[in-house]
């Protein structure tokens, strides 16, 4: 049996049944990190001998009860897991090894998965690249010269390479399902409230959810099903009391109606993704899906509105990084004049330059003068824009859109032009901005053999259905991954 | 203070709510803990842990509010207040800004016998931070206090003199401890006060330039604090200084305020919503529940003394002025039955030696049962005024009863008879008006009698023997 080729619902299965034990699933995954992360870089830390111990005691336990047991699984490096280094890709937390293990990756762990190694991303998940890591940047394992997408860029590398069969990543605007676009696997951002924060170091607390990177909706949603749950830890988590997501069926045909919403297919879209998109609506019609055209007015606000209310709550969320109790401090102590002296020597050197432009750009946002102008402005479209998609869902069950405006591009391409940068989460932003749950999902290869994503948007909390169509889509589409 | 100034002061009380854990999370908040013993990743501010709000201390603030007279507001909200600071582990304190829980309300108390209404603004909830210490090359930083929960209580600018001033400080504290919210204790800073002065020439309309003054830790201090800087302020405004808006510390070694800085240097908080806490939500039902808890409060039970045990105003505004000295002398009452002679020895020889030894109402000896037993016995001429001195300081420091005291003290009762008798036999000699009352029916008088045969035998006679004598000599 090889092992890299099994889906995460597979193995779960073979781990049950005994075809594979958890420690030969690791060690074989282990090894390949070994080999190849050296070059992909889609790991900032892994520790084997950990990893197989506990993979042992899970196949010492007589009952294998959990729903993931033995299942290795990769985790942003901005969860916090006991005993692991979380650095969350900043020299900030360099050598921070977190004391606590966050509420979703708890869960997780007690359903019997395997934290395998924390994935490379964009310093505090700000970024689109992957450029931004102080551990350097992941490459994308479809073409090396290229970047995989970001934040969550090295879990999405690590699931499309096959160094893990799940991962877990974090979305504040777009950060789990551009990277799977990118890279050709599946990443779903739930629910706002859905699944708990505890742990997660915050980048902008309104806007930021959990969620799986898998290479397939399955393998996706039965994540998903065991991260989801109510926290008292977490004030804005909420009790779903949903049906399980783990029992899915393909979205019977002509069963849904599919929205269009013609300001997600603009000029800035590249044109191998709207010919894509164009065959994939063909054959749904032709599967007795209908569509119906959405105007979606305040789309052109999405950018500017997200990139003030996310700075904002992250020039806030950020302050903790002080150098007082963890974390980077900076050991030139020599000519400190005061207490503030003290904040900007550590704060200056701790942070990367996108991390810096961000709290600037809030702390301006936030500054009293600019408050109503900007941070209370912004708030208000945003409401607006919510509106407008519950408006939307009275026409259509799901929305379908590019994920991005086109496929990877470049290492380098366009670190040095951050308005560009911003401009790659022109599709995802609103999903986070409104809670929405997103899903991204591979659609094909362009010119250059690099993979495009489809995106599904769906009412709150109508994850199920959402995911029934992703399946059907998926069926159709018949992508073929890396490691297939 | 000035014949030509009016005076403006605002007070703003800062009042931790008694619960057992922090405001967002759950360590304890116990004052005795060692250096940073009661801190949680959530109060040092840990990477990826989050607030969440501690229902006892919302029921807390509930109740403190309710019992400040003011309007619960159903929606509140916390935002952060955004500064750096060693002891502020987050880089912002979670505060309710624009929303806070209550609004108006007012706090009534009576000073020199004239009643005041002090109105407040609101009153909002809030986390302490944590205690910087500073020693010459470094500094240490207990995170103890960071996250307590604390009610800011702000009062309108309606305040015109320092006496004033404190007096509302004071019944602050009274309300607040009567409702079991707020222990009140300066000391441990349970209790801060933060003060706004400004004068403005009589008669003007417009507010002049206001001065925070903070750092006052007694309610003695209030007062010098608020004269020392009207005195400034006055002596600025005759010299034709302005007088700059700025934040003072009170030194109380020196009685004197200094400049700790100036409004231009104040930080721009950029107060905004905490989005990881959700508004917090109040139904009426809830609120009603908590006001039907809430205890008498001062000023209604110092009528109903006036009126129930006909005490006067002095001696019902300083029994009310404790909430424990108020519940001792209800108990004492109830079992002597005598207001006036209770209130008398409480106030008189109690608080002389409560005040004296600096005790806790928690670590009394004295209970209130024995104290009412020597009341009676008081009552009943059983003791001398002397001697029931002597007995009370005893049973002050050991907490006998006063029948141990008396017979510990070999304060030996006279069962003689026949001396009992003669003592008597003399009394109803020299009061043949008062014995020829009695025997008509004014049986009131038998207390007289009794009285003067405890004077004679200097109160050592044994009350049995007079009781019984008495009835028998006194009949016809």
């Amino acid at each position: 049996m090889n092992l890299f080729k099994q889906t995460a619902t597979e193995l779960v299965s073979a781990l049950k049944t005994k075809q594979t034990s958890a420690v030969e699933l690791c060690s074989s995954y282990l090894k390949k990190i070994a080999d190849l992360n050296p070059e992909l870089n889609a790991f900032i830390s892994f520790n084997s001998e950990a990893v197989l111990k506990r993979a042992q005691t899970l196949d010492d336990q007589k009952e294998k009860k959990g729903k993931l047991h033995g299942l290795p699984i990769a985790v942003k490096d901005n969860f916090c897991v006991t005993g692991t280094q979380t650095t969350a890709g900043s020299k900030m937390l360099e050598h921070f090894i977190s004391p606590y293990t966050a509420t979703c990756i708890e869960k997780l762990e007690r359903e019997g998965a395997i934290v395998i190694g924390k994935t490379n991303m964009d310093e505090f998940a700000m970024g689109s690249s992957n450029e931004n890591s102080f551990f350097g940047p992941c490459k994308n394992p479809w073409n090396l010269k290229y970047v995989p997408g970001g934040s969550s860029g090295g879990s999405a590398a690590a699931v499309a390479a096959g160094l893990s069969p799940v991962a877990i990543g974090s979305d504040t605007g777009g950060s789990i399902r551009q990277p799977a676009s990118y890279c050709g696997v599946v990443g779903i951002k739930p629910t706002y409230g859905s699944i708990s924060r505890y742990g997660l170091i915050a980048f902008a607390s309104s806007l930021d959810q959990a969620g799986p990177i898998a290479r397939n909706v399955s393998d996706a949603a039965l994540i998903l099903d065991v991260m989801i749950d109510r926290d008292e830890k977490d004030s804005t988590s909420v009790d779903r009391k949903q049906p399980s997501l783990a029992q899915l069926k393909k979205a019977a045909k002509g069963s849904l109606k599919i929205g269009l919403p013609k300001e997600y297919f603009s000029q800035h879209l590249e044109k191998t993704t709207q010919n894509k998109i164009k065959e994939l609506l063909e054959n749904l019609q032709k599967d007795g899906f209908q569509t119906v055209e959405l105007n979606l007015s305040l789309t052109e606000m999405a950018i500017p509105v997200y990139y003030i209310v996310a700075s904002s709550e992250a020039s806030s969320n950020l302050s903790r990084f002080d150098g007082v109790r963890y974390g980077f401090r900076n050991k030139d102590q020599s000519g400190l004049s005061d207490l503030s002296d003290f904040y900007k020597k550590t704060r200056s050197v701790g942070f990367g330059d996108e991390v810096k432009r961000r709290i600037l750009l809030g702390t301006y946002s936030l500054s009293s003068g600019y408050y109503d102008e900007y941070y209370i402005q912004a708030a208000r479209v945003r409401r607006l824009m919510a509106n407008e998609f519950t408006s939307a869902f009275k026409k259509c069950d799901v929305i379908l859109t590019p994920t991005a405006i086109g496929a990877a591009f470049p290492l380098g391409d366009q670190a040095h032009d951050p308005i560009k940068m911003y401009f790659n989460d022109i599709y995802t932003v609103t999903a986070n901005l409104c809670g929405l749950p997103a899903i991204s999902l591979p659609l094909g290869l362009d010119d250059n053999k690099l993979p495009i994503g489809v995106q599904l948007m769906a009412p709150l909390f109508a994850e199920k259905a959402m995911l029934e169509m992703a399946l059907a889509i998926e069926d159709c589409v018949q992508f073929k991954g890396l490691t297939q | 203070m000035s014949k030509e100034y009016d005076v403006v002061i605002g007070l703003e009380i800062h009042a931790q709510l008694s619960t057992q854990s922090k405001c967002f999370s759950s360590a304890s908040t116990d004052f005795n803990s060692g250096h940073n013993e009661n801190v949680s990743l959530v109060c040092a501010g840990f990477p990826g842990t989050l607030p969440v709000l501690n229902q006892q201390a919302v029921d807390l603030a509930i109740k403190a509010a309710l019992a400040l007279n003011c309007e619960i507001q159903t929606v509140s909200v916390f935002a952060r207040k955004q500064y750096f600071y060693p002891d502020m582990p987050k880089g912002y304190q979670l505060t309710q800004y624009e929303f806070p829980i209550a609004r108006n309300g007012f706090v009534e108390f009576f000073l020199n016998g004239e009643p005041h209404r002090v109105p407040l603004e609101r009153a909002h909830m809030e986390e302490d931070a944590g205690k910087s210490t500073h020693h010459g090359e470094y500094t240490l930083i207990n995170l103890n206090r960071a996250g307590v929960p604390l009610l800011e209580i702000v009062s309108q600018p309606a305040l015109t003199s320092a006496v004033e001033a404190a007096a509302y400080a004071r019944a602050v504290r009274q309300a607040l401890r009567y409702a079991e919210v707020c222990d009140g204790n300066l000391e441990e800073g349970s209790l801060r006060c933060d003060c706004n002065v400004s004068i403005k020439p009589k008669g003007q309309q417009e507010l002049g330039t206001k001065v925070e003054l903070k750092n006052i830790n007694s309610f003695r201090f209030i007062e010098k604090a608020i004269d020392y800087e009207i005195q400034r302020q006055v002596q600025c405004l005759k010299s034709g200084e302005e007088i700059i808006q700025e934040t003072r510390l009170y030194d109380s070694v020196k009685n004197k305020t200094f400049s700790m800085r100036k409004k231009e240097e104040a930080n721009d908080y950029r107060y905004f919503p905490d989005p990881d806490l959700m508004p917090l939500i109040l139904n009426n039902e809830d609120i009603l529940k908590i006001s039907r808890q809430l205890p008498e409060g001062p000023i209604a039970r110092r009528t109903r003394f006036t009126k129930h045990y006909q005490l006067n105003d002095q001696d019902a505004e300083l029994l009310v002025s404790e909430r424990e000295l108020a519940d001792y002398f209800e108990n004492l009452v109830n079992i002597t039955q005598d207001p006036k002679l209770s209130c008398s020895w409480l106030t008189v020889e109690f608080l002389r030696l409560f005040n004296e030894s600096g005790q806790k109402w928690h670590e009394l000896k004295l209970t209130s049962q024995n104290f009412a037993d020597l009341i009676l016995k008081i009552k009943m001429g059983e003791l001398s005024g002397k001697m029931a001195k002597e007995v009370f300081e005893t049973m002050w420091v050991t907490g006998q009863t006063p029948q141990a005291v008396i017979q510990e003290k070999g304060m030996v009762q006279i069962k003689d008879v026949s001396q009992i008798e003669a003592w008597i036999d003399g009394i109803i000699k020299e009061n043949p008006k008062m014995v020829l009352d009695y025997q008509s029916g004014k049986e009131k008088l038998f207390g007289f009698f009794v009285g003067q045969v405890m004077k004679l035998s200097g109160g050592q006679a044994s009350p049995e023997i007079v009781n019984q004598t008495l009835k028998k000599r006194l009949k016809k």
